[in-house]
């Protein structure tokens, strides 16, 4: 269904999405607010003393793996948990203590939770007739959404007789349809195969795009994260470890942690040898004899310990060695090779037996000296490529 | 490959030749003496048919058969067809009063921790354990004028003259919504418990308040529980007879008292046996339309 409307704006959609940075923006006032939030089951501390601001028209998404409390943050907003300490505040106004149906969010359910005694079409008007908006108003808004989500001639009927993907359509339909100041959305795609899933995901941000809308995402899936969301908070154990743009997320992960749960990465363990504003050199036990340089300012002291981390698709691997192989350069032997059709993965074995993995576009046909099992070969990388990582 | 075939046609047939003589053939046989007229006999009605005797007196017995008995039980000068109304009066206002009673319950124990849902179900259970004879003999001891009951009321200074509940119409309804509430509870919590709570949370996203949606979504959710709850407690309680025997006045009129007084009293058979297939009818058409709505659920799926 992806979307004449879209296409008609897409324009604007992009000029908007270019500046879309209300975060830097120190005089916006943020639209959902979380203020030292403490979640508590028993002895389990689900959220611990947690602080968001989330801004009119973001795309947020909460990423982390399972039990790490993102299902629970969103679930206070749309007021089905109560914190056990902190304020939330939307759009100014103290949330905590208000009942669900009296909030102005709502929110897509992961199960979809689609009244099965109900039509399309009623379960779309639901929300709309409890606001006992008049007749027309309703049937127009209902024909709208329909249209929205090209679900219009089963309008009629019940959600056992549609499709996994039309199911998906009417329970966003039917969550949008009251036009909330915020859209929660908890693991949205999870039930579709991966396909229809990356379909979806395009035009979930036309249509946050078009009707302006707030959208805040939970998920475990970092790809989605990445394509849909301005901002990602990665979190762990309760508390939000990373909040930043997709990209700032993937190249200039704040640890460890995030370096490693979102995308692949190879870390070694380094020592500071030098460093001057914009560049440090580290050596790594991995490889004697070698120096790293990195081109980044870094808070962390000569002698230091670090991890020195670069994506596999930022290296090099090559038969023959660079112009300076005593730079920035690891040797190895070819141990496993995935071929991906479009990337072959090596994996490479150290001198030290650490394994690391290289990802190469295989950007022609055929290649007249292919690198096989058990090569030589020369992995490098450019200064800019690898993060030195503190904890 | 025919071996199989002669096994699975024996497997089919052993529940319909159940059937056949445990429930057609009594059937037959009831259906034959409510056709009969009475005698001082043994057994006390004729004709009886004597296979040895051959076919023109099998043809003679056959035209003595009538519906006399039919006629008797249908005028409206006795009382059977106001007992048939009674019946269906208490059964149907009894079965409102269990809805109402199981209801609640049923919720309370679809809603309650899972790891507790066993211990509630064996307890509601658990009365079988006891046989219904007794449990409703109790209830005497409990609705007498000297009953506990009353006792409790002295005891609290509410009352000073005891209540008369035993031998009325309220002691029947008492005996019919307490043995009956297991067979109304059972479908109910089995179709609440199916349930999907997110539902109500969805409900309540979209800005309904708890309470209408009661009514939009878990009621209309729950309805073939209530369809089975209501028809397995209103089939039984429309023939009852040993709880208005036992709590129920002598005014109080049910067809299954009444069929007992003609069978074993009057010594009618005939009438008694004429009784008994008019309930069968009154009956059935209930298990008819019950049988349609769960053919349209089926359906649904």
């Amino acid at each position: 269904m992806s979307t004449g409307v879209a296409d008609k704006t897409q324009k604007t959609i992009g000029g908007i999405r270019r500046k879309f940075a209300p975060w830097t923006d120190p005089q916006a006032t943020p639209l959902i607010r979380y203020q030292n939030v403490t979640k508590r089951f028993g002895e389990f501390v689900a959220i611990d003393n947690l602080s968001l601001d989330i801004y009119e028209r973001e795309f947020f998404a909460l990423l982390g793996p399972s039990g790490c409390g993102k299902t629970t943050l969103m679930r206070m907003l749309a007021g089905f948990e109560e914190p056990t300490s902190g304020q939330i505040t939307l759009a100014g106004q103290d949330l905590v203590g208000t009942p669900p149906y009296k909030r102005q969010t709502n929110m897509m359910f992961q199960s979809y939770a689609l009244f099965p005694h109900m039509s399309v079409w009623d379960n779309i008007a639901f929300g709309l007739r409890q606001d006992r908006m008049d007749k027309d108003a309703v049937a127009n808004r209902v024909e709208e959404m329909l249209k929205l989500v090209k679900l219009s001639q089963f309008a009629k009927r019940k959600p056992h007789q549609l499709s996994g993907g039309q199911r998906q359509r009417v329970a966003l339909a039917r969550s949008l349809a009251k036009r909330p100041k915020v859209l929660l959305l908890d693991e949205p795609l999870g039930a579709l195969d991966k396909k229809l899933r990356e379909e979806t995901q395009f035009e979930l941000m036309d249509i946050q795009m078009e009707l302006g809308m707030t959208f805040l995402i939970v998920t475990h899936d970092q790809e989605e994260a990445m394509t849909v969301a301005d901002r990602i908070a990665v979190m762990n154990h309760g508390k939000l470890v990373q909040v930043s743009p997709p990209a700032v997320i993937y190249e200039q992960p704040a640890s460890r942690y995030v370096a490693e749960f979102v995308g692949d990465v190879n870390i070694l363990d380094a020592v500071i040898e030098a460093k001057v504003p914009g560049l440090v050199t580290l050596r790594a036990e991995a490889a004697p004899g070698m120096s790293f340089r990195v081109a980044q300012d870094c808070e962390t002291q000569v002698g230091d310990t670090v991890a020195l981390a670069f994506r596999p698709e930022k290296l090099r691997v090559e038969l023959d060695p660079p112009a300076d192989p005593t730079v920035n350069c690891l040797t190895g032997t070819i141990w496993d090779i995935g071929y991906l059709g479009d990337l072959s993965i090596y994996h490479v074995e150290l001198a030290n037996g650490q394994r690391i993995k290289a990802a190469k576009p295989n950007l022609t046909r055929m290649v007249e000296r292919p690198i096989t099992w058990e090569d030589k070969v020369y992995v490098s990388f450019a200064p800019d490529a690898g993060v030195v990582l503190k904890s | 490959m025919a071996d199989k075939a002669k096994g699975r046609w024996l497997v089919l047939a052993i529940p319909y030749l159940w059937l056949f003589a445990l429930f057609l053939v009594p059937f037959l046989i009831v259906f034959k003496i409510s056709l009969s007229q009475d005698a001082i006999a043994q057994p006390p009605y004729v004709p009886t048919f004597d296979l040895a005797a051959g076919w023109e007196a099998f043809k003679e017995n056959f035209a003595e058969l009538s519906f006399e008995n039919y006629g008797y039980v249908l005028s409206w000068d006795n009382d059977f067809i106001e007992a048939y109304g009674s019946s269906l009066w208490i059964a149907g206002v009894s079965t409102v009063l269990l809805l109402m009673v199981g209801y609640p319950i049923a919720y309370a124990m679809a809603r309650a921790p899972k790891s507790i849902r066993p211990t509630l179900l064996m307890l509601v259970i658990l009365p079988f354990w006891t046989s219904f004879l007794i449990r409703v003999y109790a209830w005497i001891g409990i609705l007498s004028p000297e009953g506990l009951l009353n006792q409790f009321l002295f005891g609290l200074g509410v009352i000073d003259q005891p209540l008369q509940i035993l031998a009325t119409d309220t002691a029947v309804y008492i005996g019919i919504v307490y043995s009956y509430l297991p067979f109304m509870i059972l479908p109910l919590y089995s179709a609440l418990e199916k349930m999907d709570e997110t539902l109500l949370e969805a409900a309540a996203d979209l800005g309904c308040p708890p309470f209408a949606a009661f009514w939009k979504i878990t009621w209309p959710l729950s309805l073939p529980g209530v369809f089975a709850g209501c028809l397995l407690c209103f089939i039984p309680a429309v023939g009852e007879f040993v709880i208005p025997d036992l709590l129920g006045g002598s005014d109080t009129l049910m067809i299954g008292k009444v069929l007992w007084t003609e069978f074993a009293v009057n010594r009618s058979w005939t009438v008694s046996s004429a009784v008994a297939v008019l309930l069968l009818m009154v009956l059935v058409i209930p298990i008819v339309f019950y049988q349609n709505v769960q053919a349209r659920e089926m359906e649904k799926r």
